[in-house]
């Protein structure tokens, strides 16, 4: 206040400060196993060569739970059983399947904090976002395709298409339950059968959804899920019994399995990596332009395959968008991911972690570093946001992947630019444009050469809307009704 | 493994810009109505999406034990305990007086509200029931709530609120002059209620209700800011809506960047509908993350409520003792 009143004895706070005491979500609420089997045929079974690896919490490096690891014969076990189910689940009226599916889904949102609790454990990210975003999306993607599961008809497929038989799907890290349901949710409702494989450092969440497929009494078989490395998961894609593959992950192992399954008649669909350009105009609204910034590339430790690292801002608002966007990084809580008040949680795995640290040593010498002064925990793998200033276009960490809390920021003068810049890339995952013309968001979207072009908004996922990429980001869509087409062929080409 | 949260980062970084385009001096903007028009229209839209996941993120914030109390202490300091109704009585104003200065009869601890709000003719007998106790008297004023009297009405008005000791008035801005693109009308009688205020600090009535849109309540701030308001509020409490989060925020937010534009720290205060300790709570981190830590002050925000205070009073003893009181055990006035 300009002239404080000091007649007046308002109890004076000198130093207000405010520390949000630890509000932890209680981990008990995830009851994890010493031991896990692969879930074959409806079961839990010991693997054929009794290997195993364990699992820890990035957070803190605790070991969590030892899983075993599936061999080639493992393999084909699953896929056999998968073949199996397939028979009976794949002449189920469809209208039956969607009552399994509507069952999984219902039960995903009764055990939401549980699977919340677990995921968090299990992959170091916030329980915010695996509370509020993973499991509930994750469940909201197995009601949307429950309604599909007897109107397949009605799928733009021609009459009665015909699912493809087994479908051997590999899922990534970083969103452990709903990549899962991502690929489940689709191939169960067009009465496909399963063989999946979780990411090595985050098998738990899919384990947790094997009890979820006991509990709604799934027949058994239609759902395997196998854990272990990139061997196992080589042994499913390439498996000559599996008729359709689908794959979210890295664009350079995505590329080994379109190599792997070349000259087979498996289909594929393939989500891969991206660095997806976050295009910011002086007409945007400026505020939500830097919480979608944030959300853009600081959501899930940018561990996002679509998330917008490189920001591309108009010359004439750069500096007051970077200004802007520091003082509102300064704002975010980095620490134990079961706290509720944290936004900022553990990378994923050492590996993650040195792979994040070398590019942005190596992009020292290719912009300005900058991140806000906090304390890193000392267990547990940890990166502070990160932001790259008077980054060019030729540097290494605007053109490659980082998977990671790291921000590059670029600048353009005119929209023809900017649409330049973004396109400038191997990826064509997604986009971002932030702008009040509704004209210049159409215009920007027809032009961007990306799966999704969000406007005004960053890393929104719906199960109605198909997410896939162009280019080396892969191709096939999941979601929505064009998802369906990657699990169902026309009945003629089956004959 | 809960004891590794990183303390919140003190916001300290350099800003070199606040706005679009090379404001810096705000008496240059209000020098013409075009100038005035084209400063508020230049500012940045607002994204309501946007703009209200922001606060649905924000309200998911966890504020427990320690933090909670500290919370629920700066709450009751930051209120100014209201009473504008047709029935109003010397009686009742001298019954909230005394509840305001101490709020919890039984607890010596509990603070003193930060201040009592009433109509214009009842505020010498706030000012005679609070006398030496350090409470502010605030006065709505300037044909409170429509606003809908000559200008002249509406300074006699506030320099008679302020000759009967009000320490603070609460003025409305003139909405219809608003809506219509008056902009240089609403500011001149802001300037002009200003003036007649003398000593006492002139808290901006935007009534957020009819604005309609968070563009518009963004213009309005800056407008009310510029106009010389020492704070900004949100509503008259007479009109649905009154405050909302959303709407605090944006008001904050231009707080916060006018400070940084003038080296000028002025306050907000949101006004009705915020009746539980919870919602106080929630706007309470609203100030913390969205304007900052320096904002956690009686002096630069406040709650304009009535019956707020006693679920606060609630919480507090809840906190003390584990359990709920029955209401029964907490005054109604």
């Amino acid at each position: 206040m300009t002239s404080p009143a000091t007649d007046h004895s308002v109890p004076d706070l000198i130093t207000p400060s405010w520390e949000y005491a630890p509000a932890p979500e209680a981990r008990e609420l995830a009851t994890i196993r010493s031991h896990y089997g692969l879930f074959i045929g409806g079961e839990f079974v010991d693997p054929a060569e009794g290997g195993g690896f364990a699992t820890i919490s990035p957070s803190t490096e605790e070991h969590l739970a030892e899983v075993a690891l599936a061999t080639a014969s493992d393999v084909d076990r699953a896929v056999a059983a998968a073949r199996k189910a397939f028979g009976s689940w794949s002449k189920l009226a469809g209208a039956e399947r969607g009552k399994y599916l509507f069952r999984i889904a219902r039960l995903l949102q009764e055990r939401a904090r549980e699977f919340a609790v677990l995921e968090t454990l299990d992959n170091g990210k916030p329980i915010r976002e695996t509370r509020d975003v993973d499991v509930p999306t994750a469940a909201a993607h197995f009601f949307y395709h429950a309604g599909w599961a007897d109107k397949l008809d009605w799928a733009g497929l021609g009459a009665s298409p015909q699912p493809l038989g087994v479908a051997g799907q590999v899922i990534p890290w970083n969103f452990p339950l709903l990549m899962l349901a991502w690929k489940i949710a689709p191939a169960l409702a067009t009465g496909n059968t399963v063989v999946l494989k979780p990411a090595e450092t985050t098998p738990l969440s899919a384990l947790l959804f094997a009890e979820v497929c006991q509990q709604a009494d799934l027949p058994a078989g239609v759902v395997n899920i196998v854990t272990g490395a990139g061997e196992t998961g080589a042994a499913i894609t390439g498996h000559p019994d599996v008729d359709k593959v689908a794959f979210t992950g890295s664009t350079a192992v995505g590329k080994s399995i379109a190599r792997q399954i070349a000259g087979t008649d498996k289909r594929l669909t393939l989500e891969l990596g991206g660095k997806a350009a976050n295009i910011v105009f002086d007409d945007a609204p400026i505020e939500q332009a830097i919480e979608g910034i944030v959300d853009g590339i600081f959501f899930n430790q940018g561990h996002v395959c679509c998330a917008g690292s490189r920001l591309l801002v108009q010359e004439n608002v750069h500096d007051l968008v970077v200004d802007k966007l520091k003082a509102r990084l300064a704002t975010l809580r980095l620490g134990d991911p079961l706290d509720k008040n944290t936004d900022i949680g553990a990378i994923n795995s050492a590996e993650q972690l040195e792979r994040i640290t070398a590019l942005v040593a190596a992009g020292e010498t290719e912009g300005e570093r900058w991140s806000p002064s906090c304390e890193l925990p000392d267990a547990g793998f940890w990166f502070a946001p990160t932001l790259f200033t008077g980054v060019s276009q030729s540097s290494r960490i605007a053109s490659e992947e980082i998977f990671g809390p790291v921000l590059s920021v670029l600048s353009f003068r005119t929209p023809d630019e900017a649409v330049a810049k973004a396109n400038n890339t191997p990826y064509g995952l997604s986009a971002g444009v932030w702008t009040e013309k509704g004209s210049r968001i159409l215009w920007m979207a027809d032009q961007l050469k990306a799966g999704v072009v969000w406007a005004n908004t960053f890393n929104r996922f719906d199960p109605t809307s198909p997410f896939g990429g162009y280019k080396e980001s892969g191709f096939g869509r999941e979601g929505g009704i064009q998802g369906l087409a990657a699990y169902l062929a026309a009945p003629d080409m089956e004959a | 493994m809960n004891t590794t949260l990183a303390s919140l980062p003190i916001l300290e970084v350099p800003m070199s810009l606040v706005l679009p385009g090379e404001v810096s001096d705000l008496s240059e903007v209000t020098a013409s109505e075009s100038a005035l028009r084209g400063f508020l229209h230049g500012l940045p839209g607002v994204d309501q999406v946007g703009a209200e996941k922001r606060v649905a993120t924000l309200s998911t914030r966890s504020i427990k034990k320690a933090s909670k109390g500290f919370a629920l202490d700066l709450a009751i300091r930051m209120v100014d305990l209201t009473t504008l109704e047709g029935a109003d009585t010397p009686g009742k104003v001298r019954s909230l007086c005394a509840k305001a200065m101490r709020p919890d009869p039984g607890d010596p601890e509990v603070p003193a509200v930060a201040a009592v709000c009433v109509y214009p003719d009842l505020v010498a007998t706030a000012v005679d029931a609070l006398a030496g106790s350090g409470i502010h008297v605030a006065s709505v004023a300037t044909a409170f709530p429509s606003g809908r009297s000559s200008l002249e009405i509406k300074l006699i008005e506030t320099r008679d609120a302020v000759a009967a000791g009000a320490d603070e008035i609460d003025m409305v801005i003139d909405r219809g002059a608003f809506l219509s693109g008056r902009y240089g009308q609403v500011l001149d009688e802001i300037v002009a209620v200003k003036q007649a205020c003398g000593a006492a600090h002139l808290k901006v009535i935007l009534e957020t209700g009819e604005l309609a849109t968070y563009d518009n309540v963004r213009r309005a701030s800056w407008l009310a800011l510029a106009g010389g308001g020492d704070f900004i509020k949100t509503s008259t409490g007479k009109v649905s809506p009154a405050s909302t989060l959303p709407v605090t925020m944006i008001m904050l937010e231009a707080v916060r960047d006018f400070a940084q534009l003038t080296g000028e720290i002025r306050g907000v205060k949101s006004a009705g509908g915020i009746r539980t300790a919870k919602d106080a709570v929630r706007y309470l981190v609203l100030v913390h993350e969205i304007a900052g830590a320096d904002w956690l002050h009686p002096d630069r925000y406040r709650f304009g409520a009535s019956s707020l205070l006693n679920d606060l009073l609630m919480q507090v003893r809840k906190q003390a003792s584990g359990t709920y009181w029955s209401s029964d055990r907490i005054t109604i006035d």
